[in-house]
């Protein structure tokens, strides 16, 4: 069976090594400024690259908008 | 005048908890100088409000400002405005710029924090800024409220103790602010939020 995770309530296929910025790039997430969570863990942007996201995981994707 | 003639009619398992109540504030503008009234007229215990900028007569069109106090530093006129309606809510302004160690030192204490920012920048450093330090503490965003109309549209996004109000889509168009009806449903959302998390807290 595929392997899966969840990104803003969306089921993904997941595959080994998958990192935050290739979870961006497979929602079209492009928005400049965005804070994601995953598994309720706020990952910093200059990690973006280098973090990998494990197999099940809840990746929650906040877009940030000026304005208040 | 005494608390016990003016703190009238309250909830008494809620208010009790709110006059415990420490809420800090990261911005005093659209959002932050409506919230900050909404909770002192609440009667939350202590408010800690930061914010760098003046008033200014654009201003008018959504903070909770007025002509006298174009000028003015907008956490010292939060506080002016805050005093005339409520003087037992105690009140904590910096005029400073927050940065990570500001976020730190200020805001280490609070039973909720409220980002009430402008720019986006400035929230996401707040959210990873906050987050890191104090995870368990929850945090109240704001994230797409341009425009007018579409109120149903304004819902607030929860994971863990991170909470964002707002739209999530709209986006300022070049040269329009913040319009005041909006902003005042996202301020009062927010605000709703904190008291209802100081609330359920020891419930």
């Amino acid at each position: 069976m595929q392997k899966q995770l969840t990104i803003n309530g969306h089921l993904k296929p997941w595959r080994e090594g998958m990192t935050v910025q290739d979870a961006l790039d497979l929602m079209n997430y492009t928005f400049r400024m965005l804070v994601v969570k995953i598994n309720g863990k706020v990952v910093l942007r200059q990690d973006y690259a280098s973090t990998q996201i494990p197999e099940g995981a809840e990746v929650l994707v906040i877009h940030m908008i000026s304005g208040g | 005048m005494k608390s016990q003639e003016y703190f009238l009619e309250r909830d008494p398992i809620a208010f009790p908890l709110w006059q415990k109540a420490v809420v800090g504030i990261a911005g005093a503008g659209g959002l932050g100088s409506n919230i900050a009234m909404l909770l002192a007229r609440a009667g939350i215990g202590k408010l800690i409000i930061s914010d760098f900028d003046v008033v200014t007569l654009s201003n008018l069109g959504r903070q909770a400002f007025t002509l006298e106090q174009v000028g003015m530093h907008k956490v010292e006129a939060v506080a002016q405005n805050i005093a005339k309606v409520n003087p037992f809510t105690l009140l904590e302004i910096h005029k400073l710029r927050l940065d990570d160690d500001k976020v730190r030192q200020l805001f280490h204490n609070v039973d909720v924090m409220i980002e009430a920012f402008d720019t986006a920048d400035a929230k996401t450093m707040l959210i990873e800024c906050f987050s890191r330090y104090f995870p368990d503490i929850p945090l109240i965003c704001a994230s797409g409220l341009a425009g007018y109309g579409r109120s149903e549209e304004i819902r607030i996004v929860q994971d863990g103790s991170l909470y964002v109000v707002g739209d999530q889509s709209s986006q300022l168009r070049g040269g329009i602010a913040p319009i005041s009806a909006r902003v005042m449903i996202v301020a009062a959302m927010q605000a709703n939020l904190a008291l209802e998390r100081i609330a359920c807290k020891s419930s």
